[in-house]
């Protein structure tokens, strides 16, 4: 069993953008590619009230909400300034120019 | 060279000076026609204005003018006219003879008058010297070289603006700047602004060592180096080098800086040379008494040319306080200058510096001090036996003048010492650290404006006069027109005293930056900037790649100026533009096709049917927009939505974007019994010559067949209300959270003007207004005059708005659900491929 599943390549992603990935048909993982070319993956709902991330202005390494514009830090998930909350981050790696996500944590957020 | 008493009622020589003959009042000569000089005559004028003949003479070429605010137009937030305080007509209507260009060059004591440069002798009763200073010039080899230049008049500036210009042929050229003090970091910022490469020289260890402590210089070099500067410290400058004209800085160690502009900004000296030669006591500078008298009774000397009880000053707010006194005296009110203690509030390069009073620390002194490194902010107060004796302030300067009171008051500090640090609204009890609620605390007596010596109960009795804005203030007392950096402050007693309506001044755009919307719109027409990253780097953004408040609206204001040009980037997008649909709150999307002027037919409506059964739309909606709305699409399935609406002809009513949204109409004189004109049709016209405009904020539009207006158009951003006799035009019309009933903009007679006007004032709308400021709030803050003034009267300047209109709509009007629907820009649609996270 691998523990690293390959999604795709970096120019699959928009530059200060993001896809999604839907694992086991419901939940949806938000893969986000920075200005400067890293890599981070979310689950794609906002800790507020569960707002699409990966359709958000991405910004350094931040991702403002869509719905009501709180800013999220896309390598803790955490709510930033004044606002609370905490959206789960799942392991990404570059390899070879391929992208791999984390099988074991996905397995727990898809959970 | 005969010479004429100025009493004495005859013709001046001077060729351009004629005194009448029947003048008999005292003659005041005033040599120097600087900021002391100047502000002397008007407090001389204030208390009464008829008593002296007054004649100047002035080095510069120019009328008095702000000094202090060369700053500005080297980096080019101002232009010259901006900063003149008196205007010729000022003279003129005072008659004060003025003559420029013409320094003195003698005083001849035992007659009393003066003989100049071109060789002009005047007689004065009292003389008035407020030469200033002279920047000192450190004495090394290539100091005399094309390119060398000082920091200290206009002059200077338009030299350095030439070395900028020059520079851009070769992608912005090099200048260095010696001296790392106010002026010099100044002059580099301005530099760097211009587009130059700029190296800053300083022979001390820390920057502004005068004003800031360690900590605070190395924050403040830490700043700067961080948008580009290069600042050596501990640089001693050897020679500059250069065959004719500069080519490079050598420094002691060797280092080698090519520049091709250097700017010296080492220090200034009282200038006396002309008073030492008349044999006037000087000492660092010309000694004064308390009146500002020399020692000749007919002659005063105030500004920075003079020395004090042992003291030299060379910033602006003690030469007010000198200038109060001299004009006292000059009119027999003995009141006397008693020395300054002098705060510096500056903006530092658009960085926020603050110091007062001695902080070198020393026997018996303790240091409060506070860091906040995440808001870059740093302050320090200083406190001996129970008194503060000294504070530094860096990157928040709000408590400034509270800490200054405190100083200049000597007040025992013991009660609130633990509290002192977090500024007034805290120590004073008040807990919550709202500015309004510090100033509000502020005693009338306490300083607001140091630069002009306004206190808070000056400032509140100009408002009480009827002053509502920041311009107003300045008119009326003077506060804040100087340096600016108590602006704030102002605002805040504003608000205080008016409650809700003050118009407040320009706000920067967002934390990434300290320049305000128009600065950067008039920056990237100015420098013909080509992409957001360019703005970032040219206007020296401080994060990366800005947040999610100035890219759209650098997105918006490159759009605006390039059009045709430039190219739109979708990551910079709020999520209903890029997806050219609106966002619900379950990540779905709503989907409104344009029915133009409200009009649809059954095509469409046959094929808003068939969407909404294909796509299993939840809800289909009549929106209060004149149209139909279709909920609940999955972003995957929008371009194959889109595709079958435009089968039917419709395209993208734009029902998600800072765009023009709906022209709403109504029936109109086809079948209204009312209805004076076509008002569905114009509206269509309208919606049609208007559509796909990207605008600082939505833009709606209706049309309404008569005074009955059941289009609603006096509530729109453009309305227009049909009448027997034409088209009555109204602007800046707002439904929704604050109502605002539109203003009548004008009549026009057909319908052609209609359309022309409407094309022009969108236009206008969209080059001046800020992004996010719909046109209710815009014209509340420009006026309605100002809009008239634009569209009404003048008619080539709306002629060319109109053209510059449908200029940039020959880009703005293709469908962009046509493009997706054709595969542009699928990755916004699609998922990537979907993954199971069983073993495989
Ligand atoms: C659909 C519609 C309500 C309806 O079902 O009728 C609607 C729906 C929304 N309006 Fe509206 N407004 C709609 C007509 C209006 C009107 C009436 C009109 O245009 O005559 C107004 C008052 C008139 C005005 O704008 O001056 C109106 C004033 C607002 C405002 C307040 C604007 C303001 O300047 O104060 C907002 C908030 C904003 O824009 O920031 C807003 C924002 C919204 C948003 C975009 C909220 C959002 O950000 O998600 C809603 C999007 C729903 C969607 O997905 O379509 N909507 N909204 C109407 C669409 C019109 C259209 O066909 O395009
Ligand atoms: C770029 C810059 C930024 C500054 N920023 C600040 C600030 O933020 N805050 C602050 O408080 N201060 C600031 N200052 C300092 C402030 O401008 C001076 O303190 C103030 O201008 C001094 O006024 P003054 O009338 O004594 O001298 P000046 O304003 O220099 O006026 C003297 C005038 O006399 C003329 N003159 C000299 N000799 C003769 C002669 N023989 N015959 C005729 N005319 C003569 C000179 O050409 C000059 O025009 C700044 C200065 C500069 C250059
Ligand atoms: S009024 Fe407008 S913004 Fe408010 S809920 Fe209704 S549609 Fe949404
Ligand atoms: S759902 Fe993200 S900010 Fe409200």
């Amino acid at each position: 069993m691998t523990d690293w599943i390959d999604i795709g390549t970096l120019a699959d992603i928009p530059q200060r953008g993001a896809r999604t990935v839907q694992i086991g048909g419901e939940k949806e993982i938000a893969v986000f590619r920075t200005g400067d070319d890293q890599i981070f993956a979310l689950v794609n709902e906002c800790p507020h009230k569960k707002g699409p991330l990966s359709q958000g202005i991405v910004h350094g390494h931040s991702v403002a909400c869509p719905l009501h514009n709180w800013n999220i830090a896309l390598k803790s998930g955490e709510a930033q300034g004044e606002d609370k909350g905490c959206t789960p981050t799942i392991a990404v790696k570059q390899e070879d120019g391929r992208i791999l996500i984390a099988r074991p944590e996905l397995a727990k957020v898809a959970a | 060279m005969e010479f004429q008493d100025g009493s004495s009622p005859v013709t001046d020589s001077g060729d351009d000076i004629l005194v009448p003959m029947d003048d008999v009042r005292e003659h005041l000569v005033v040599v120097g026609n600087g900021m002391a000089g100047c502000r002397a005559v008007e407090e001389l004028l204030a208390r009464d204005a008829g008593r002296y003949r007054v004649t100047i003479f002035g080095a510069e070429p120019h009328v008095n003018y702000n000094r202090i605010m060369l700053s500005p137009v080297l980096a080019g937030e101002k232009t010259f006219d901006d900063i003149i305080i008196n205007d010729r007509a000022w003279y003129d209507d005072n008659g004060i003879t003025l003559i420029t260009s013409d320094p003195v060059s003698a005083i001849d004591r035992t007659h009393k008058s003066v003989t100049s440069q071109s060789g002009r002798t005047i007689g004065y009763d009292k003389l008035l010297i407020a030469t200033g200073s002279d920047p000192f010039i450190i004495p090394v080899p290539g100091k005399d070289l094309p390119g060398v230049i000082s920091f200290r008049d206009m002059k200077d500036v338009d030299v350095m603006l030439a070395a900028a210009e020059a520079g851009k042929a070769v992608g912005g050229g090099e200048a260095v700047v010696i001296g790392g003090g106010l002026l010099g970091l100044e002059a580099a910022h301005g530099l760097s602004l211009r587009g130059m490469k700029v190296t800053v020289l300083h022979i001390m260890p820390t920057l502004m060592e005068r004003q800031l402590d360690e900590a605070a210089a190395w924050l403040l070099k830490s700043a700067l180096e961080g948008r580009g500067q290069t600042i050596l410290t501990g640089a001693d400058t050897a020679e500059i080098y250069g065959d004719g004209k500069v080519e490079g800085v050598r420094l002691k160690d060797g280092t080698q800086i090519p520049a091709s502009l250097v700017v010296m900004a080492v220090g200034i000296r009282p200038s006396v040379a002309l008073a030492r030669e008349a044999g006037l006591d000087v000492g660092r500078g010309i000694k004064v008494d308390d009146h500002m008298v020399t020692s000749d009774a007919d002659i005063l000397a105030v500004g920075e040319c003079v020395e004090h009880d042992g003291n030299v000053y060379g910033l602006v707010a003690p030469l007010w306080d000198m200038c109060r006194s001299l004009a006292d005296g000059l009119t027999d009110r003995h009141t006397g200058y008693k020395g300054s203690v002098t705060s510096t509030k500056l903006k530092v390069a658009g960085l926020d510096v603050f110091s007062a009073g001695d902080f070198s620390g020393g026997e018996g002194c303790e240091d409060i001090v506070l860091r906040d490194a995440s808001r870059g902010v740093y302050k320090r107060v200083v406190v001996k036996d129970d008194k503060v004796v000294g504070a530094v302030l860096y990157g928040d300067t709000a408590d400034g003048g509270w800490y200054f009171d405190l100083l200049k008051r000597g007040e025992n500090v013991a009660d609130i010492r633990d509290l002192l640090i977090f500024g007034q609204a805290f120590a004073s009890g008040g807990g919550a650290m709202d500015p309004k609620a510090a100033v509000a605390a502020l005693s009338d007596d306490a300083e607001i404006c140091g630069c002009n010596g306004v206190s808070k109960g000056q400032v509140v009795a100009c408002i009480e006069k009827g002053a509502c804005s920041l311009d107003a203030v300045r008119a009326g007392c003077k506060a804040s027109a100087s340096c600016g950096s108590c602006t704030g402050l102002v605002e805040n007693i504003l608000a205080l005293t008016l409650g809700e309506d003050v118009q407040s001044g320009p706000k920067t755009m967002c934390k990434c930056t300290s320049f305000g919307h128009d600065d950067v719109r008039r920056e990237i027409v100015a420098q013909d900037m080509r992409s957001i990253p360019e703005v970032m780097q040219k206007l020296h953004w401080s994060t990366p790649d800005g947040c999610s408040s100035c890219r759209p609206a650098l997105n918006y204001y490159l759009l605006c100026a390039l059009p045709g040009v430039y190219v739109d980037d979708q990551q910079s997008r709020f999520v209903n533009e890029r997806m050219h649909a609106n966002i619900q709150k379950d990540g779905t999307y709503s989907v409104v096709p344009r029915m133009w002027g409200g009009l649809t037919n059954p095509r469409e409506l046959r094929a808003i049917a068939d969407v909404v059964e294909k796509y299993d739309a939840p809800m289909v909606k009549v929106t209060g927009g004149q149209r139909l709305d279709i909920f609940g699409i999955k972003k995957e399935d929008l371009p194959a939505v889109w595709a079958d609406l435009n089968a039917a002809g419709m395209v993208s009513g734009h029902a998600y974007g800072k765009s023009l949204r709906t022209v709403k109409t109504c029936v109109g004189s086809e079948w209204c019994r009312f209805g004076t004109q076509d008002s569905t049709g114009l509206g269509v016209k309208t919606e049609r010559m208007t559509w796909g405009s990207w605008m600082p904020h939505k833009f709606k539009i209706a049309v309404s067949g008569c005074p009955r207006n059941c289009a609603e158009a006096t509530i729109k951003d453009f309305g227009v209300v049909c009448v027997d006799s034409g088209y009555e035009l109204h602007v800046g019309g707002n439904g929704g959270i604050h109502v605002r009933v539109t203003d009548l903009l004008c009549k026009v007679a057909t319908e052609q003007e209609a359309l022309d006007y409407c094309a022009a004032f969108t236009q206008l709308y969209r080059e001046e207004a800020r992004y996010l400021e719909r046109t209710a709030p815009w014209i509340e803050r420009v006026g309605v005059d100002y809009v008239k003034q634009r569209i009404v009267e003048d008619d080539a300047g709306r002629e060319a708005l109109r053209a510059r209109f449908l200029f940039s709509q020959q880009f703005m009007q293709d469908d962009p659900w046509a493009e997706r629907a054709a595969g542009a820009n699928s990755d916004l649609h699609q998922h990537l491929d979907p993954i199971s996270i069983a073993a495989e």
